[in-house]
């Protein structure tokens, strides 16, 4: 890496008052031909450029992204990272993602600002606690931490928490991974936009793609805003506009797009130091180092394209929050956004190879896409590079849709993920 | 947010309304000699269109009636409202 980030080169650049950094990648104007064309450029599409250059020696690689750089659901998310999934493909796969997460910002030699702050999911009815202790085994067997705390520790381990018996849904217990936690979003794309850059990967943001050409069932290259890019491999990383190139080559995928919604509040002195989610009653929140409370509502049930939802979802999931937190009560809300996610019928993600040769997927992570990044693009890449999935994105694949070996994860894994 | 103009009772907030998916997939008549990819093009496949979409509502906070909607995803306007069983117009 040319300008490699350090105590020195801050101290250096301290003396020039922070005026002669160096632009972090490129802006490239696109060339003609390229060995493998990213579409997509947020976390999970900027991670497949680098590790497919990093680690499957491509280097004539582009990255095409209509908007900017980690502008979509990267940037509209909560953050959160854990990896306690029930099923034992979607466990080992997220845990190969947490895994990476650790030892991210040494990798990429940018400070992700990965915090292992523990995230908490609470069981509210009978039910929910045996299903979570349920979860807790799968997991400690699946050699992922993870604990189950009753009550009082829950009230321990967070103590903003409302426990009282006597309110609508009481607190009966709660799982805790310690090893989850958050991260700091643009910080992941940049990251990654910077990793890739510096082996040579070009970054074309402002370009959109407007068609793909095939040639009977293989691919031949990409139309853009910025004209026609020839390719024999062409990863598709779009998130909620997947099925929008997926018509553009001719195949459906079995994806709904919906709003999902998120807000933060004013920022405010320190007072929760994990992250609380709650299925049953759909909140969940944490704290960003700015001091915002980060709160993620629920999707729309209706298909839409327009990255705003409902106030109905914001508003039921703030009479929760209020609920679990009458702390909260006197806060306001600063910011409200919406991102469109992609949601699969399982509620897992589809990392393959598809019918037409050289195009590939990554798509369908629905509301929980971001813990995946590093793990997604580690083996999107694999998959592009070798022409077959890894065996920890096996199972992940568009056939299952057919053959019915389903990751169903909807009830397992928790709503809200 | 958006007002749906049931067929039945008129204008009312979109609250009132369950949204029943993309229009017009018919369940195949011998479900017997379906392959497994036929089956999956009905059960898991989806245009999921961005822009006008055929979809259905139904008004479970009224009169509990289902009906075709014509909505551009990419807004969510409303173009027209057409009862079951009819075509959507063109």
């Amino acid at each position: 890496m040319k300008n490699k980030y350090s105590i020195f080169s801050l101290i250096k650049n301290a003396f020039s008052y922070h005026e002669n950094w160096q632009r972090a990648w490129r802006d490239p104007e696109p060339k003609k031909t390229y060995d493998a064309v990213i579409v997509g450029g947020g976390g999970h599409g900027l991670a497949t450029a680098y590790y497919l250059a990093k680690e499957h020696n491509l280097k004539n690689i582009a990255v095409v992204e209509k908007g900017w750089i980690g502008g979509g659901n990267t940037g509209r998310n909560t953050t959160i990272i854990r990896s306690n999934y029930l099923w034992d493909a979607s466990a080992a796969m997220y845990d190969h993602a947490l895994k990476l997460w650790e030892g991210l910002s040494q990798e990429l030699n940018y400070n992700v600002m990965f915090s292992q702050r523990g995230v908490m999911n609470l069981a509210h009815n009978l039910h929910d606690v045996r299903e979570l202790k349920r979860r807790t085994h799968a997991n400690r067997l699946n050699g992922i931490d993870c604990e189950w705390l009753s009550t009082e520790e829950v009230k321990k381990f967070c103590s903003i928490i409302n426990c009282s018996p006597d309110i609508r849904y009481p607190v009966l217990g709660s799982t805790l991974q310690r090893r989850a936690g958050t991260a700091r979003h643009d910080a992941v794309a940049w990251g990654y936009a910077r990793g890739a850059d510096s082996m040579g990967v070009d970054i074309i943001q402002n370009c959109e793609v407007k068609g793909i050409k095939r040639k009977g069932d293989s691919v031949e290259g990409i139309e853009t805003t910025k004209g026609f890019i020839k390719t024999s491999k062409i990863g598709i990383v779009a998130a909620g506009h997947s099925s929008v190139l997926a018509n553009m080559a001719g195949i459906k995928l079995p994806l709904e797009s919906k709003p999902l919604q998120a807000l933060v509040s004013e920022p405010i002195k320190p007072i929760i130091d994990t992250v609380v989610m709650s299925n049953a009653v759909h909140a969940y929140v944490s704290q960003s180092d700015k001091g915002e409370l980060v709160i993620g509502a629920g999707t729309d049930a209706y298909i839409s394209y327009t990255q705003k939802g409902t106030h109905e979802v914001v508003e039921g999931t703030l009479k929760a929050i209020l609920e679990l937190y009458p702390i909260f009560s006197r806060l306001r809300m600063l910011r409200q956004w919406g991102g469109v996610v992609d949601i699969c019928p399982d509620a897992s993600p589809i990392i393959s190879k598809t019918s037409i040769k050289g195009l590939y997927f990554n798509c369908g992570w629905g509301t929980g896409g971001f813990k995946a990044t590093p793990g997604s693009g580690n083996l999107f890449a694999h998959t592009i590079a070798k022409d077959e999935p890894h065996k920890l994105n096996a199972a992940f694949n568009i056939n299952r849709f057919v053959s019915g070996d389903l990751v169903d994860e909807h009830g397992a894994a928790a709503v809200a993920h | 947010m958006f007002i749906i103009k049931c067929p039945y009772c008129g204008e009312r907030d979109h609250s009132e309304f369950s949204y029943g998916g993309e229009a017009h997939i018919v369940r195949p008549k011998q479900p017997t000699e379906l392959s497994d990819d036929q089956w999956a093009e009905y059960l898991f496949m989806r245009k999921n269109i961005k822009g006008l979409q055929y979809e259905r509502w139904n008004h479970a906070h009224g009169c509990r009636q289902w009906f075709n909607v014509g909505r551009d995803t990419s807004n969510d306007k409303i173009h027209f409202v057409y009862k079951m069983g009819e075509s959507p117009p063109k």
